[in-house]
């Protein structure tokens, strides 16, 4: 397809309807760019890649989990072990792989990302809740500036658990 | 149609729910989980579980010292997980008197502690599981995060690691076409829908097992009420809908399908498990519709569980091997059944 006013070819093509009349335009770049057409530069592939690479969240769950340790300090397990068994080596490796692990997590448990059942008797009375209620406040100011409404309210379902409402 | 008929030993809603269950997953703090402790680690597991369950009044089996047959037999009677039978590492199961309290040791988790009670009774179930739970907590110290709650080996069990299930009956459903739906719809809501043998099987006899997926997030007071108080209630309404609808569009079907059944069992010489089973729960549909008034629910729940093989196995001897197996099955339901 060749631009309308030379032989280069086409990078704009328009199809203008007035009074049910069809009228198809062509233009080359340097010709769209004279009327005032915005003409991409780079492929528009190379293009959302680099905006994905702008916006750290997309660009991690677009293309690959967060990095993290490869290998749990604790028991030795490696991440790609948990890949392909789903089963974790030791308690500390939710600690060890929590950059990867959390999104896992977040997938299988419905969006959840907060423990809000019992608490055993030895941690009950101790900093914890309040430690847990902080967190669920970063996560929820996190959430509402991202405009994630849904996981908002999850998370402030979750402060409610805790007690002393969301506020 | 007739309110069901209440049979006090097969619990409440017992026309559609067979059983009740509940499962706690727990983990020692300062182990690593099971698949990747030592042999040494894993029996100071059970020496630590089972010192601190002392006084619970549970019976210990050693799995290393028992026979196929009778972890066949502990995988029949739902005390054990079929995944547990065939272990190979160290472990151990206490069981108490009545059977609604197992816990295995160095399942997948270090404990799973689980209750099962005949009908609905997910509330109760959960009070005990609870109090074993806490007894056992107050000696020694479980694996736990502030943000993940209960650390579990698999990341789908951790936050409460509650899992609240029941095995439904939903011939109903199934026969009007609307079990696809069902399980749709219980996709939506995170919950799992397996078979009768558990993950994977097929639902042989229409029996189903449904339970929570979600562990993180949810309070287990807020888990077990929407799952007691509001999901089964909506499936078990479901069911005698349809049951309901069966009834008066298409009586003649339901009616060929519970007295075929009763006619097979009680003329058939040779019978398998699963065939067993497949009549025996078309029987159970027959005496909660009110059509055989001569039979009731806990005796076929009863024989649904002696036609298995270990159990069967256990009643005759030769029924050990498999063709013998068939015959000795269909004498038993024969006479079980004699009308």
């Amino acid at each position: 397809m060749k631009c309308d006013h030379c032989d280069k070819p086409a990078v704009v093509h328009e199809v203008v309807i007035r009074n049910n009349a069809t009228h198809e335009v062509r233009l080359c770049a340097e010709h769209a760019a004279q009327r005032g057409y915005q003409v991409p530069a780079a492929p528009v592939t190379q293009l959302l890649s680099q905006f994905a690479g702008q916006i750290p969240v997309l660009a991690a769950s677009a293309r690959r989990e967060p990095a993290g340790p490869v290998r749990c300090p604790g028991c030795g397990l490696a991440f790609a072990e948990f890949r392909q068994s789903g089963v974790l080596g030791c308690p500390g490796c939710y600690e060890a792989f929590m950059p990867q692990l959390g999104a896992v997590i977040e997938r299988a448990q419905a969006g959840a990302v907060h423990h809000a059942g019992r608490v055993p008797p030895r941690m009950e009375g101790m900093a914890d809740r309040a430690a847990m209620r902080s967190r669920l406040l970063q996560e929820l100011d996190a959430a509402v500036a991202a405009e994630q409404y849904e996981r908002a309210a999850r998370l402030r379902d979750q402060l409610q658990g805790l007690g002393g409402g969301a506020s | 149609m007739q309110p069901p008929p209440v049979d006090p030993a097969c619990g409440p809603e017992s026309d559609v729910v067979v059983r009740s269950r509940i499962r706690l997953a727990r983990n020692l703090a300062g182990f690593p989980f099971v698949g990747r402790a030592s042999d040494a680690q894993r029996h100071e597991i059970m020496l630590l579980v089972t010192r601190a369950s002392q006084g619970e009044g549970l019976a210990w089996v050693n799995m290393a010292q028992t026979s196929p047959e009778e972890r066949q037999l502990l995988v029949e009677r739902h005390l054990v997980s079929r995944h547990f039978a065939d272990s190979a590492v160290p472990r151990t199961v206490g069981i108490d008197p009545g059977e609604s309290l197992s816990v295995m040791v160095n399942e997948e988790d270090h404990l799973r502690i689980q209750t099962i009670l005949p009908g609905l009774r997910l509330e109760e179930a959960f009070t005990r599981a609870h109090a074993f739970d806490d007894a056992v907590e107050s000696r020694v110290d479980f694996a736990f995060s502030s943000r993940w709650g209960y650390l579990t080996a698999c990341p789908t069990n951790v936050g409460c690691g509650l899992r609240v299930g029941v095995m439904l009956h939903l011939p109903g459903l199934r026969y009007t076409g609307e079990m696809e739906r069902v399980k749709r719809a219980a996709k939506d809501m995170h919950l799992a829908v397996r078979g009768f043998y558990g993950e994977g099987s097929e639902a042989v006899g229409n029996l189903y097992q449904v339970s929570n997926q979600v562990t993180l997030g949810f309070s287990e007071d807020d888990l077990l009420r929407r799952f007691a108080q509001e999901t089964v209630p909506q499936l078990v309404d479901y069911e005698r809908s349809a049951r309901r609808l069966l009834l008066e569009s298409n009586r003649p079907l339901l009616e060929d399908k519970v007295h075929r059944a009763v006619a097979t069992l009680r003329a058939a010489r040779l019978l398998g498990a699963e065939e067993a089973t497949k009549l025996l729960a078309n029987v159970r549909l027959g005496i909660c519709m009110g059509l055989l008034p001569d039979l009731t629910l806990d005796m076929v729940q009863r024989l649904m569980l002696q036609v298995q093989p270990a159990h069967l196995a256990r009643i005759d001897p030769s029924a050990a091997d498999e063709d013998k197996g068939r015959l000795a099955r269909a004498t038993m339901v024969r006479k079980a059944l004699r009308g």
